[in-house]
């Protein structure tokens, strides 16, 4: 194992199969603050997972739950269906790659890598040799051959980002674990390492759990993503199920952009500033509620229909047709539509404007809104 | 010869350039500061002790009274260095690295010894250490007398030089991250090997500057350690002590003589722990 190529170390990784990590009823306090409240869920062995949400959502505390870094006031932790919730970090076997990687600073590239390597009983530590060969194939595997020599000092963030996960690599871990891995990238860098995280996961087969704030790149990369608010999940699902099927007011602000309406249902009927809204409320009881749209939903619709009208406040003409900014009746802010040339519009005039898709949302006695309800 | 950059190649510049104003006015006052208040004493003193020449300061230094002094001085002091390294270090960690009730008191504790005037350092510790003592009296019983002893120089030592380590390696503690010992625990060390090959040789650099200090101060401490330590010529005499004690026989000559043989070594001690301190940077110090 130790003496084979990059390629070959990629090939054995990629058969093993990944572990299981099966999340209980998991709950943590910090004093006052509950920081995860009721937290379950299943990961599948191999699978790419994204836990996405604002700061202070939990995202980052129910990654270190999962490392064993932080321990939960209740609940379970399962790998491979074997409880885990009291096994030591030290026995864990995580691959974790830290936000600001947490390389060792006085230790070489080298060095850092075969750190979880070294610091082995002498039982089952490999010999020299071999902990060298294996320094040597992951340096190959994250693309720094001859690097070895450096301190972190005098490599760049994406370098150093790849120290990082090959250090965590170099332990064979269960799970590989990542805490904002492109936070502090530069945009183009982050672009790269993202399809390289990608190939990297493709390889080697391990369950990876990422932790990121920014909906694209949880998005782009994930198999599935779990959205979580103030330490609770709104939604686990496929980046498909999240934009088209979203759960909560949450998940459909959160995860790109929407635009939200402040309605009225009465026996059945959606209105907003006087004019019906043709969405369908499936039983939801009369009272408030809220409309979320995408902006690409709405489109200028034939003079005499539409569901809502709009004043045009400015016109600026596109490849393939004009964009208009238009400010919808009754709503604070503006919105961009592009609409082809031969839908007139006038700067100041009137415009009806058409939802293709819409989700409703029900608010509670509070005025907030609860998770419910599904839209045209 | 057209171009600047030319110029700033051949011609030797005293200064890299710089876009913050000042260099000459304030490197003016580093040397005549430096000049006055530490080089100019220091200049009568080897002026002073010049008259004895080489064998003169060999004649001194090999009197055995005087070579009990310095070997007392400079081994105890050293010594005491070596015990402020290990307890500042665990002072300073648990200061930074621990939260509790009555920290900042404890924090500003460590600082006491900075403040007290040494002789009270030195009367209150040879009190308590005395066969009478609060300290004392216990060890008594078990045959160990600190006071009056050379322990008791070592005791006063370690006080003086407390202050020094702590406060050089707080900062670095405080700088170092939780993330690192993390790390090193995922990746499977525990918590022995984290804090020797993790936490430990980021610390190195303050760790030997706070040694240096501590060393630097004890050689010449006077105040505390006359106090306690009985001041029996051959056994606990200190080197600073036998100046004073020189002096007051108005024999100016073989008190400079010693003055200059401290200062020499101290020099030399001083340099090579500096030596070490820049190897060590080399080696830990990639920040």
């Amino acid at each position: 194992m130790l003496t084979r190529s990059p390629d070959a170390l990629a090939a054995t990784e990629g058969s093993k199969r990944g572990t299981s990590i099966r999340i209980e009823g998991v709950e943590q306090d910090f004093g006052a603050f509950p920081a995860l409240r009721d937290v379950s869920l299943d990961i599948q062995p191999g699978e790419l997972v994204a836990l996405l949400g604002p700061s202070g959502s939990g995202k980052t505390t129910l990654l270190r739950v999962i490392a064993g870094l932080n321990s939960p006031d209740r609940g379970r932790i399962l790998f491979d269906g074997e409880n885990a919730t009291n096994l030591p970090v030290q026995d864990r076997h995580v691959g974790m790659v830290f936000q600001n990687y947490a390389l060792f600073k006085h230790m070489t590239v080298a060095d850092n890598i075969a750190y979880g390597l070294r610091v082995r009983p002498r039982r089952t530590r490999p010999s020299r040799a071999a902990i060298k060969a294996r320094v040597t194939e992951l340096l190959q595997f994250v693309q720094l051959d001859g690097l070895g020599g450096r301190f972190p000092a005098q490599l760049s963030g994406g370098q150093r980002q790849r120290v990082a996960l090959a250090r965590a690599l170099a332990i064979e871990p269960r799970v590989l674990l990542l805490d904002e891995p492109f936070g502090a990238l530069d945009a183009r860098v982050r672009k790269d390492l993202r399809r390289w995280l990608r190939d990297i996961h493709k390889q080697t087969g391990l369950t990876t759990v990422f932790v990121t704030h920014d909906q694209d790149e949880a998005m782009e990369l994930a198999d599935r993503v779990v959205v979580l608010n103030e330490g609770r999940i709104e939604q686990i699902g496929t980046p498909e199920e999240l934009y088209d099927r979203p759960a909560s007011p949450f998940v459909i602000s959160f995860v790109g952009e929407a635009v939200a309406l402040p309605v009225t249902i009465s026996d059945g009927h959606v209105t907003f500033g006087g004019r019906e809204l043709h969405i369908d409320t499936h039983g939801l009881r009369s009272g408030p509620a809220r409309v979320f749209f995408r902006p690409a939903d709405i489109a200028v619709a034939a003079e005499g229909s539409g569901d809502l009208e709009g004043r045009v406040e400015s016109l600026r003409r596109t490849p393939a047709g004009v964009r208009a900014t238009i400010a919808i009746d009754g709503y604070d802010q503006t919105l961009e539509i592009d609409s082809p040339l031969d839908r007139s519009a006038s700067l100041g005039g009137r415009v009806p404007l058409s939802l293709a898709k819409a989700r409703i949302f029900p608010a509670d006695e509070n005025g907030d809104y609860f998770n419910a309800g599904d839209g045209i | 010869m057209t171009s600047p950059s030319l110029v700033g190649k051949n011609a030797r510049r005293f200064t890299a350039p710089s876009v913050i104003p000042g260099f000459g006015l304030t490197f003016g006052y580093t040397l005549i500061y430096l000049g006055l208040i530490v080089l100019f004493p220091l200049a009568t003193l080897i002026w002073q002790s010049s008259g004895l020449g080489f064998s003169g300061l060999y004649a001194i230094a090999s009197e055995p009274r005087v070579a009990a002094s310095l070997r007392t001085t400079f081994f105890i002091s050293f010594a005491a260095a070596v015990v402020d390294l290990f307890f500042g270090l665990i002072v300073a960690w648990v200061l930074t690295r621990y939260d509790f009730p009555g920290r900042r008191l404890l924090d500003a504790f460590v600082d006491l010894p900075f403040a007290l005037p040494t002789a009270v350092a030195g009367i209150s510790l040879a009190a308590l250490y005395s066969p009478n003592g609060w300290f004392g009296a216990p060890l008594a019983d078990y045959d160990i007398k600190v006071a009056y002893t050379r322990w008791g120089i070592l005791v006063a030592l370690i006080f003086i030089g407390l202050p020094f380590v702590v406060r050089t390696v707080q900062p670095i503690i405080s700088e170092l991250e939780a993330e690192l010992e993390e790390a090193s625990a995922t990746l499977g060390a525990g918590r022995l090997q984290t804090v020797i090959r993790v936490m430990l040789p980021p610390l190195a650099p303050a760790l030997l500057t706070g040694f240096a200090l501590a060393f630097a101060r004890a050689i010449g401490e006077y105040g505390s350690v006359i106090f306690i330590a009985g001041n029996i010529a051959y056994v606990s005499e200190i080197a600073p002590l036998l100046i004073v004690v020189k002096l007051e026989q108005y024999d100016v000559p073989g008190a400079t003589g010693i003055a200059t043989i401290m200062l020499a070594i101290s020099f030399a001690a001083l340099l090579l722990i500096n030596l070490v301190q820049a190897w060590s940077r080399r080696r830990f110090g990639h920040v």
